[in-house]
């Protein structure tokens, strides 16, 4: 194994960096959030807060396979959420390997099953109902994510994470990032499409039966979503280029805006029905994906 | 007491995530309650949040005079919140069924039942005063000791 690989899993952007980053994106969320709505919003440290109290919680007595599962489903989310980001191609030089981009969206698909399955594994019936809601919405949303990666892959002709990143300068590449970010609110469950997790409407979704330490794996994995999501934006719209802590620092900032314009965008909307939010993912935002794809394979093989 | 132990306990008090049970009320204090958590009053800046599931949360609050409806929810839930956990009763009724004592339908008041760490009195208390409960139950949340696990703890 080879130490840039090492670096890139527990240093930057691995484990030492994203779960700060986190913890500060999380901050950044509620804080905006907050700001929308004329608060002044919680402490800097407030996710570190939860994050500990959560885990001196006692948690509910289970036994058998059931509790095993509910143990496994936030450590794999969280696992992979590792991967895909010190799969990010923040210094672009020569890293990844041929495909990579795939790997890395299957890596982007786990915790979002894995929040189907908490829901289905804790049997409460207000959890299947959210795992039920995020199951549709995924497949509604994914045609979307799927097609704009293909736009950008296609525009860039390979599946490679760092050639990708250095191709910014082209129309396809732009509206396949747009359409990345559409996906991204049902993806980290914000409004307008946090039907999944509705909280009072339907408890607290799928995580209703979870307590404790295996909560706040869910709430580090769901941080990690964050950095992973709007890193994997940033490094694409990132210019190609320059040194490597420019790099470095240009990707936190990016990274940033991007959870600050989430947010924005969230407090500023309210939740859409399921029937709505599949209209709009299958409506209106596969036909501009399904557009740039054809248009970007057309472009490719004439040129 | 150790170090982690400290931070855990400053942990317990800065973050208290509150969940929200109306046992009969009749919604004064409930709204007061969420008042509590509006741009006026902003309790998040004290690390206060309300959770949508007992499992997620600390501080029960509960309002309302205990009807007979909702007696065995009040049980149900209380045994769901995870320890170490704290109880509020908001509003006069829940201390002493307020003008609903004597009623037939009323089994009330509340620490018949279960144990209630802060009582904040008035028809309906004043946000301020809410904030201030839940702050104080936070304390006495955060120096309580989990106790060892009881055998036949209710599951689920």
């Amino acid at each position: 194994m080879n130490t840039s690989l090492l670096i890139h899993i527990f240093l930057f952007p691995g484990l030492l960096f994203a779960v700060p980053a986190s913890w500060f994106y999380v901050w950044g969320e509620r804080k905006a959030m907050a700001r929308m709505q004329r608060r002044i919003g919680p402490p800097l440290l407030q996710p570190l807060y939860d994050f500990v109290k959560l885990c001196g919680k006692r948690t509910p007595a289970r036994h058998g396979i059931e509790a095993d599962l509910l143990r496994l489903w936030p450590a794999l989310s969280v696992l992979s959420m590792v991967g895909a980001i010190a799969m990010l191609p923040v210094f672009a030089e020569g890293r990844g390997f041929a495909g990579d981009a795939v790997v890395l969206v299957t890596l982007l698909e786990i915790p979002s099953m894995c929040f189907i399955l908490a829901g289905f594994t804790s049997g409460s019936i207000f959890a299947e109902v959210g795992a039920i809601r995020e199951a549709i919405l995924n497949v509604a949303c994914n045609a979307v994510f799927l097609l704009s990666i293909v736009t950008i892959a296609v525009m860039a002709k390979t599946f490679r994470l760092s050639e990708i990143a250095g191709v910014s300068s082209n129309p396809g590449h732009w509206i396949g990032v747009f359409g990345i970010l559409l996906c991204i609110p049902a993806k980290l469950r914000l409004n307008p499409f946090s039907t999944s997790s509705a909280e009072q409407e339907i408890y607290s979704g799928p995580l209703t039966e979870y307590a404790g330490a295996a909560l706040a794996m869910w709430e580090m994995a769901h941080g990690l979503e964050w950095v992973a999501l709007t890193g994997f934006v940033a490094t694409m719209i990132m210019p190609a280029g320059g040194a490597g802590w420019l790099r470095a620092l240009s990707f936190v900032a990016i990274s940033f805006a991007l959870v600050l314009l989430l947010s924005i965008s969230a407090a500023a909307t309210g939740r859409l029905t399921l029937e709505r939010s599949i209209r709009f993912y299958w409506r209106w935002a596969a036909i501009l994906a399904v557009l740039a794809v054809s248009a970007t394979a057309y472009m490719r093989f004439v040129s | 007491m150790n170090l982690f132990k400290q931070f855990l306990h400053r942990c317990r008090r800065k973050s208290p995530a509150l969940f929200h049970l109306n046992t009969g009320s009749c919604n004064g204090c409930d709204i007061e309650m969420i008042t509590c958590l509006s741009p006026r009053y902003d309790v998040e800046q004290l690390g206060i949040h309300l959770e949508g599931s007992p499992r997620h949360a600390d501080i029960l609050c509960i309002t309302g005079p205990v009807t007979r409806n909702t007696l065995e929810a009040v049980k149900t839930v209380y045994a769901q919140v995870c320890e170490p956990k704290a109880v509020v009763a908001l509003g006069s009724c829940p201390a002493s069924c307020n003008v609903f004592a004597g009623s037939p339908v009323i089994e009330g008041p509340l620490s018949k039942y279960i144990p209630v760490d802060v009582y904040v009195p008035g028809c309906p208390p004043h946000p301020d005063a809410i904030a201030a409960g839940i702050m104080r139950a936070a304390k006495i949340l955060a120096d309580r000791e989990v106790p060892e696990k009881a055998k036949g703890e209710p599951q689920k």
